[in-house]
């Protein structure tokens, strides 16, 4: 079970009503390598894979959500008060038409989010590798969308989400580590 | 130390409808180079670690600007 703290992981700031960078920002919320993605990638996986390991995909999957959260709320705050012509100028018409200024799950070319995004093999080293290319995407995805905005405040936060993955990637690399590990080898200093 | 950064150089043809851009980089953060973290490495104060993502300076990957200096394209 969870439980719920009602703040950010990190504070979020928006200082410009900027319906475009939303658009692109959505990659992130409901995308192949978003944060919902790797949140139900990571506690899915859990159950199969070695005790060992456990705790770890249970300790990123929840942060994962703590980050569509904050996802969420840039979202929400760069088309809160947007107009349906803002939006249309945004190239949003197609969201609007469908869900007025509500945030869905769909990436930023609009198609709604899959779980054909993820995958459980039940080969704990094939569940890892995906994890950690999954985090070394979502980074790159962090990356570009930090050069499409010229919002300092907004790429603050993002910044942060980005130095996220970049841990998170290293975590799950230490997991395949735990688990090459030769544990009936003698070991001979 | 190991470069946030590493550089190559596309091949330009001169059929290239664009101005070329003559050195293209992509990011190498630490995690690639740590291996298993080792215990005991220097943590930032809680407040920074907050700003920086991560307690760990030797985990810390400024973006757009790393360690080196971005090649601009002259």
């Amino acid at each position: 079970m969870w439980y719920y703290e009602k703040k950010l992981e990190y504070p979020v700031k928006v200082s410009t009503c900027n319906p475009t960078l939303a658009k692109y920002l959505i990659e992130q919320y409901g995308g192949a390598d978003g944060e919902l993605s790797a949140a139900l990638r990571y506690l899915n996986q859990r159950y199969s894979i070695p005790d060992k390991v456990i705790g770890l995909l249970t300790d990123i999957g929840t942060e994962e959500f703590a980050h569509l959260e904050m996802i969420a709320t840039m979202v929400y705050k760069l088309t809160k008060d947007a107009t349906p012509e803002m939006m249309k100028e945004a190239g949003l018409a197609p969201h609007y038409a469908n869900h007025d200024n509500a945030l869905f799950y769909h990436n930023a070319a609009g198609n709604p989010w899959t779980a054909t995004y993820i995958q459980a093999k039940g080969d704990p080293i094939a569940d890892l590798y995906e994890d950690i290319a999954a985090e070394e995407k979502a980074r790159a995805t962090y990356q570009w969308i930090i050069n499409l905005s010229d919002d300092s405040d907004l790429n603050d936060g993002l910044k942060f989400l980005r130095e996220r993955e970049v841990v998170h990637s290293q975590r799950f690399r230490e997991a395949v580590e735990i688990l090459k590990e030769e544990k009936d080898k003698q070991i001979y200093f | 130390m190991h470069t946030e950064y590493k550089y190559w150089y596309p091949y330009i043809s001169p059929l290239d409808p664009c101005p070329p851009i003559k050195v293209k980089s992509y990011n190498t953060p630490p995690n690639l180079y740590l291996g298993f973290q080792p215990p005991s490495l220097p943590q930032f104060q809680p407040r920074e670690a907050l700003f920086h993502g991560t307690l760990w300076p030797a985990l810390f990957s400024p973006y757009p600007n790393g360690r080196e200096d971005e090649v601009t394209n002259e």
